[in-house]
C-alpha cells in the first residue's frame, strides 16, 4: 500500500493517516510512506519505534520513502477487551445484572481494554437501582428544566401585611432546609451507582439539579422583602438527619422520594393554592412539577426492586418504624411552620378565617396521608401496613 | 542480601521507577525468580555497585554500559548486555534550528550558540556534539554550548533538559538545539515546538540506548531465568502491558552492543569517561 502525506508532517497530524493506512493494510502488508515534510523520516522512525511498528527507510535521504510494517502491539492491546453491555437499554442484554467493577467509568456498550483499574461502586446490582422508566424520566426531566430567573415573575408588584410576609418567609425557610436534604441524598448515591446504570445516574443527577433550583427560588422568595431567613428547629433537622444519613439506597430512596417528596408534593400544591402572592404561588408550582417526577422515579425503581425481591418490603416497613422511634421525642413539624400554614390558608386574622385555615391544614394532613397510603398500596404493601407506615411517617413531612 | 535473590540496580530518574520495578518484582516472583531491586540516584553509583558485586544486574544507560564495559575490561571481567527494549534500538539525535533561520546546514553553525541537554546525556549532548566535531566544528572553539544540566548523573533519562533546550530555541536564546528523535516528535505533538516552528538541519547516525548489564561472574542461572522471563513478557497480558507502557516498550529484545560504537567514539573524543574509569581502576 502506498501513502503520500504531501506537505503534512507529524507535527500537524500526519500520524492519523499513517495509523489509518496500517489499519487498512492486510496482514503482513507493508505501507510505503512518502511526503515532503522535512522531518518526515525522523518523525516516522521515532513514531514507529514507540508504536512497535517496523520501520525501514528505502533509498537515499532526499528521495527515499519509509516502509512500515505493522507490529503486533496495536492488536495485542485489545486482546481480552470486553464489551461493557449494550448502549441501548431496550435490548435485553444491554443492562447487566452485575456489571464488572473493571468497566469503571466506561460508557455502557464501550469496548473496555483488559487490565483497567478496578473501581468500587457499591451500588452495582441492577436489582438495587434499575428502573426501565429511567430513560424516559431523564428525557422528561431534561426537557422540563426551567430557568429560575425567567420562570418566576420576580418583578411583579405586591405588598403583604407584615405578619403574612413573615409566614411566607418561615415556610420558605422550612422548604429550603428540606430541599437541601433532597439534594444531598441523591447526590450521595449518585457517586455510588455503577456508571453502567447510566440512566439512573442521570435521573439522580438531574434530581439534584432540580433541588438546587428549588433552593434558589425558595431562598430568593424569602429574601424578596426581607433581609434574613426565618427559624430552623432541632426537630426538623433531626428528622432530616435520619434521611441524609441513611446508608441504604432502597431505604433512602423510599423514605425520601415515596414518603417524603410524595408528602411534599401535596404540601407544595396546597401552598400554590393558598399563596398570598403570585411569586410564592409560582415557586411552589414549579417545584411541585419537579417533585412529581422524583416521586414517579422512586416509585418506579422500587416497584421493580420489590418485584425482584419482595422481602425488601419488610425492610422498608422496619425502616419506617425505626425512623419513627428515632424521632419519637422530637417535636415533628415546627410550630412556626404549622402556624404559618394556617395563617396562609386563613388569609386573615379574623377568627372565622383562622378556624377555616386550621381546618384546611387538617385536611392537608389527611390528604397527605391518603396519597402516601395510595402509593404504598401501589408498591404492594397490605392495607394494614400501608396504614401503619403512613401514620408513622415523620410529622415533619419530608 | 539473600544468596538466592537476583538483585537489580536501576536509577530513580522518575517516581514511576518504583511502580515499574515493584510490578516486575511481582511478575518474576510468580514465575519462580527471587528478585529484588535497589534504586540509585545516579548511574555512576550503580556502575560502582555492579562492579563491587552489590547488585547482579544493572539497568544501564548507554553511557553506563560503556563505563561498565571499560572498567570490567580493566578488571579482566566481561560485561554482557543481556536484554534491551525494542525502543532502545536504532535511535537518532537531531540538531534543529528555528524555521526561518539563515542556518541551513551544519557548517552554518560556526560561531553560533547550540543548546544541549545534561552534560552526561548521550542523546542530547555527547552524540550530537561529537557529530559536529566529525563535521569540523569543535565545541567552545567553533560554537558556544548552552547546557541544560538537569539531573546530572541520570545520563539524560529525564526529559526536562531537552525540553528546556527546545524552549530556549523557541525563545531565541540559542541558534540550534540537540534532541533525540523521540523527543522531537513528542515536543511537536505536545506543542513545546509548535507545528512548523523548527527545521532539522542534521541527523546523527543510528545508535542504541539502554540495556540490562551483567558481569560474567553473576548468578548465571538466575540471570538466564531473568532474561528468559523478560523475553517472554507479552504486550497482550494486561498486567504486564501497564508496566511496559510505563517503561516505554512493546517487547524486550536480546541485548546487542554494536549500537554503542558511536557513543564510544564520542566519549573517546572528549575523554569523557577517563576520570571515572581511572578512579575505579585504582
Amino acid at each position: 500500500m502506498y501513502l503520500d502525506l504531501g506537505d503534512l508532517g507529524f507535527d500537524r497530524g500526519g500520524a492519523l493517516l499513517v495509523k489509518r493506512a496500517l489499519r487498512l493494510a492486510g496482514p503482513a502488508e507493508a505501507i510505503n510512506v512518502t511526503g515532503r515534510s522535512p522531518d518526515l523520516a525522523v518523525h516516522l522512525r521515532a513514531w514507529c519505534r514507540t508504536e512497535g511498528n517496523d520501520f525501514q527507510w528505502v533509498g537515499d535521504s532526499a528521495n527515499g520513502y519509509a516502509q512500515i510494517l505493522k507490529g503486533p502491539a496495536a492488536d495485542q492491546r485489545w486482546s481480552g477487551a470486553e464489551r461493557a453491555g449494550g448502549a441501548d437499554p431496550r435490548e435485553c442484554t444491554a443492562v447487566l445484572d452485575h456489571p464488572s467493577q473493571r468497566w469503571g467509568l466506561a460508557g455502557r456498550g464501550a469496548l473496555v481494554e483488559a487490565g483497567s483499574p478496578e473501581f468500587h461502586f457499591s451500588l452495582d446490582r441492577k436489582m438495587e437501582v434499575w428502573s426501565d422508566d429511567a430513560t424516559r424520566m431523564y428525557a422528561q426531566a431534561a426537557a422540563a428544566q426551567w430557568d429560575p430567573t425567567k420562570a418566576v415573575p420576580w418583578d411583579i408588584e405586591f405588598d403583604l401585611p407584615d405578619e403574612v410576609e413573615d409566614a411566607v418567609v418561615q415556610i420558605m425557610t422550612y422548604l429550603v432546609e428540606n430541599e437541601t436534604a433532597a439534594l444531598v441524598v441523591p447526590s450521595r448515591f449518585v457517586a455510588q451507582i455503577h456508571p453502567h446504570f447510566r440512566e439512573v445516574m442521570q435521573v439522580l443527577a438531574i434530581q439534584a439539579a432540580d433541588e438546587a433550583r428549588h433552593i434558589e427560588v425558595f431562598t430568593r422568595r424569602a429574601l424578596l422583602k426581607r433581609k434574613e431567613l426565618g427559624l430552623s428547629t432541632t426537630g426538623g433537622q433531626a428528622s432530616l438527619q435520619t434521611l441524609v444519613e441513611e446508608p441504604n439506597f432502597a431505604i433512602a430512596s423510599f423514605l425520601l422520594s415515596v414518603l417524603g417528596e410524595g408528602t411534599f408534593l401535596t404540601l407544595l400544591w396546597f401552598l400554590e393554592r393558598v399563596a398570598p402572592d403570585p411569586v410564592t404561588s409560582a415557586v411552589c408550582r414549579l417545584a411541585a412539577q419537579d417533585e412529581a417526577r422524583h416521586v414517579a422515579f422512586g416509585m418506579s425503581h422500587l416497584r421493580e426492586h420489590i418485584q425482584c425481591d419482595p422481602s425488601i418490603r419488610e425492610t422498608l416497613l422496619n425502616a419506617v418504624r425505626r425512623r419513627h422511634d428515632a424521632l419519637r421525642h422530637t417535636a415533628g413539624l415546627n410550630a412556626e411552620v404549622f402556624d404559618a400554614l394556617v395563617l396562609l390558608a386563613a388569609g386573615s386574622w379574623e377568627c372565622a378565617d383562622i378556624g377555616r385555615g386550621h381546618g384546611a391544614v387538617s385536611d392537608l394532613n389527611q390528604e397527605m396521608h391518603i396519597s402516601r397510603k395510595k402509593r404504598l398500596l401501589k408498591l404492594g404493601f397490605s392495607d394494614a401496613d400501608a396504614e401503619e407506615m403512613s401514620f408513622l411517617h415523620t410529622r415533619n413531612f419530608m | 542480601m539473600s544468596q538466592n535473590t537476583l538483585v537489580l540496580g536501576a536509577v530513580a530518574y522518575d517516581p514511576k521507577v518504583v511502580t515499574i520495578w515493584n510490578g516486575f518484582q511481582s511478575y518474576f516472583d510468580q514465575r519462580g525468580l527471587r528478585f529484588d531491586y535497589v534504586l540509585y540516584t545516579n548511574y555512576e553509583r550503580q556502575v560502582e555497585a555492579l562492579v563491587a558485586g552489590q547488585i547482579h544486574v544493572a539497568w544501564n544507560s548507554p553511557l553506563a554500559w560503556l563505563q561498565t564495559e571499560r572498567i570490567a575490561a580493566k578488571l579482566a571481567l566481561r560485561a554482557q548486555a543481556i536484554c534491551m527494549r525494542d525502543t532502545d534500538r536504532d535511535l537518532v539525535s537531531v540538531i534543529v534550528t528555528r524555521e526561518g533561520s539563515p542556518i541551513r546546514s551544519v557548517s552554518d553553525l560556526k560561531g553560533r550558540r547550540i543548546a544541549v541537554g545534561a552534560k552526561d546525556s548521550p542523546q542530547a549532548t555527547l552524540i550530537p556534539i561529537y557529530y559536529l566535531t566529525q563535521h569540523g566544528l569543535e565545541p567552545n572553539r567553533d560554537f558556544e554550548v548552552l547546557p541544560f544540566d538537569l539531573l546530572v548523573g541520570k545520563h539524560g533519562d529525564h526529559i526536562g533538559g531537552e525540553r528546556d533546550a527546545a524552549r530556549a530555541l523557541i525563545r531565541g536564546e540559542c541558534d540550534a538545539a540537540c534532541l533525540i528523535d523521540g523527543n522531537l516528535l513528542q515536543f511537536a505533538q505536545e506543542g513545546t515546538l509548535p507545528a512548523g516552528s523548527v527545521r532539522t538541519i542534521a541527523t546523527t547516525p543510528l545508535y542504541d540506548h539502554c540495556n540490562f548489564t551483567v558481569l560474567d561472574r553473576a548468578m548465571v542461572a538466575s540471570v538466564a531465568l531473568f532474561r528468559e522471563l523478560l523475553l517472554g513478557m507479552s504486550y497482550e497480558d494486561p498486567d504486564v502491558r501497564r508496566l511496559l507502557d510505563l517503561e516505554g516498550l512493546k517487547r524486550w529484545l536480546p541485548g546487542r552492543t554494536d549500537g554503542y560504537k558511536l557513543l564510544s567514539n564520542a566519549v573517546d573524543h572528549f575523554g569523557y569517561l577517563d576520570d571515572f574509569v581511572h578512579a575505579m581502576r585504582t
